[in-house]
């Protein structure tokens, strides 16, 4: 299989994984919530549209490309809705964001000041 | 499979079984239970993903959508009835759970060593009743995929158990739970200004595609992974979803509990009906050979799947078809109603009941 | 070859999204681990299926796609508000007290 549709489809699927994968050192490696939140959310979104559209540039047009185009449509509806479902409990529960490397918003002390006033009770 | 398949999934199972003891071992150390929860829903995942690497589709689908989906969420229903806040246990009551234990899991281990290595063409599962299953699959049935007919046509008896089993934890569950909310459930703290139009946009959008995935599952089991079982956890998720965003009080209100509780049972008087059928009509219980008389099976069309000349087993087909929808509405209704007998209760109700 | 390059970066990602779901200091964290290992799953059922030569394994992929969320929905639910019965607000129910 050396024709082109097997290298572009495979070279779309590396990418795509690579961007998942930049996005998983993202959510180890950044300070605060809202940046993993936002890291994770659109390298996953990012990262499935490529490999998806990978997979369906190796496959051909078949049945199977229609049920690539519906994972592709779910991933696309749901991983936003949550990340943005996430981020809004985080913030009414009193999480606030840091800002820059050293600086934190006037008033706080630390990451993740005073989510214990608000949630429901639940030990992180 | 070519080689480089099977050398990435001896990599692929060696990296899955790392990350398996490593949530397991977080399972079993964190203080949080909001986090064993989590982790036990992505342990389910990562045994899903193991379970398709050896090819093991349909038991992927029930792993995926039960041991993450469901489970998760019932598991969570059941935290709210705890008391919140840690619990001192002395070590010295830990000691004989412990020897158990270990003891049973040297046991297992010692059993594991005995299997036939995996794939084997000589161990009993490939050699005597398995191979005969999938060599007469195509002429006694003619279904593509061997394990619905194994689990609804050689070994119906069998699922029929199981889906009274379930019907069974349903009306148990209903009994000590009830069914619904109470009126007396707290108010949430909310903020003001805060609210949740996307995921209530969103959610409106993905119930109806949730149904109509389930039944594409119930009717494609016949021909790839699915079947009654898988369909009826992703039928239960749509009326969980609609009850977890718009509220338990909107979602008996669409669906009531007598109804439900009805649809469970009607589960498995279609299954045992059918059996009833057959035996009415010269066979054996569950004999779907006798699904049809003879004149009924002679009015259907032979073009009816399409291949007219491609003989087919209607009363396999159809008896098949009529059992997985029997499981798919007693599975969904049991689903439901358990999620609703655990959401409806709320952390004071629990001390009133002390 | 490709593919098989594909699913070790996949893998990898999930474990880097274990380690976060282990050590999160807060719930959300948390939830957020999980459910981007959900959506890593999905992708890596997909990938797993071309590269066996299966893409019927495609069916659990959109299958778990769609129950990915609900499970988040429910934890986040769980941890914000500590009920699973109570709706979600609409704006209507708050614009009132709006600032």
């Amino acid at each position: 299989m050396a024709d082109a549709t097997h290298w572009i489809g495979g070279g779309l699927v590396v990418a795509g994984t690579l961007l998942t994968l930049l996005g998983g050192v993202g959510v180890v490696r950044f300070p605060d919530v809202y940046t993993r939140i936002h890291a994770a959310s659109l390298t996953d979104t990012g990262g499935a549209t490529l490999v998806l559209i990978g997979l369906g540039i190796l496959s051909g047009f078949t049945l199977e490309t229609l049920k690539l185009a519906f994972v592709w449509a779910f991933v696309m509806l749901t991983t936003p809705a949550a990340a943005n479902a996430l981020a809004n409990a985080a913030f009414s529960a009193g999480h606030k964001p840091r800002i820059g490397a050293f600086q934190i918003m006037k008033g706080e002390s630390s990451e993740g000041a005073g989510p214990a006033q608000r949630d429901g009770g639940v030990a992180p | 499979m070519n080689a480089i398949a099977l050398e990435a999934s001896f990599a692929l199972n060696v990296a899955l079984l790392l990350m398996l003891v490593a949530i397991a071992a977080a399972i079993a150390w964190t203080r949080s239970l909001v986090a064993a929860i989590l982790l036990m829903g992505v342990y389910s995942l990562a045994s899903a993903v193991w379970l398709v690497v050896m090819d093991a589709a349909d038991v992927a689908f029930t792993e995926a959508v039960v041991g993450a989906g469901v489970s998760t969420v019932v598991l969570l229903g059941a935290t709210l009835l705890v008391r919140p806040g840690p619990v001192r246990v002395d070590w010295r009551r830990a000691i004989a759970p412990a020897v158990l234990v270990v003891g049973v899991g040297a046991l297992l281990v010692l059993a594991v060593s005995g299997l036939a290595s995996f794939g084997d063409p000589s161990s009993p599962a490939n050699a005597h009743v398995g191979r005969s299953y999938l060599v007469e699959t195509p002429n006694d049935i003619g279904i593509p995929n061997v394990v619905t007919a194994v689990l609804a046509s050689y070994r119906g008896f069998d699922t029929l158990g199981e889906t009274v089993v379930v019907f069974a934890a349903g009306i148990g569950v209903a009994l000590m739970l009830g069914f619904g909310p109470r009126s007396s459930l707290p108010q949430p703290p909310v903020q003001p200004g805060e609210h949740h139009v996307v995921l209530r946009v969103t959610a409106r959008l993905l119930i109806p595609l949730i149904i109509l995935f389930a039944f594409y599952v119930l009717f494609h089991g016949d021909l790839g992974a699915g079947g009654g079982f898988q369909a009826g956890v992703i039928l239960a998720v749509a009326p969980i979803l609609h009850a977890l965003v718009f509220g338990l009080h909107a979602t008996t209100a669409a669906i009531p509990a007598g109804f439900v509780r009805g649809v469970a049972a009607l589960g498995v008087l279609v299954f045992a009906g059918v059996g009833v059928v057959c035996m009415a009509n010269g066979g054996g219980f569950l004999d779907y050979d006798r699904l049809f008389m003879p004149r009924v099976e002679a009015m259907i069309p032979p073009g009816l799947l399409g291949d007219p000349t491609y003989s087919h087993n209607w009363g396999q087909h159809f008896g098949i078809l009529l059992v997985e929808v029997g499981v798919l509405l007693t599975v969904s209704s049991t689903m439901v109603t358990i999620f609703c007998g655990f959401a409806g209760r709320a952390t004071h109700d629990v001390g009133s009941a002390r | 070859m490709l593919l098989a390059a594909g699913v070790a970066g996949l893998v990898v990602a999930m474990g880097l999204m274990i380690w976060r779901a282990i050590a999160g200091p807060s719930p959300y964290d948390r939830m957020l681990a999980g459910n981007s290992f959900g959506t890593k799953t999905v992708l890596l059922i997909a990938v797993i299926g071309y590269l066996f030569g299966r893409p019927a394994f495609l069916d659990i992929a959109i299958a778990y796609a769609l129950i990915n969320f609900v499970t988040t929905i429910a934890l986040m639910k769980f941890v914000r508000y500590r009920t699973l019965a109570q709706p979600l607000c609409s704006p209507q129910d708050t614009e009132a007290k709006d600032g």
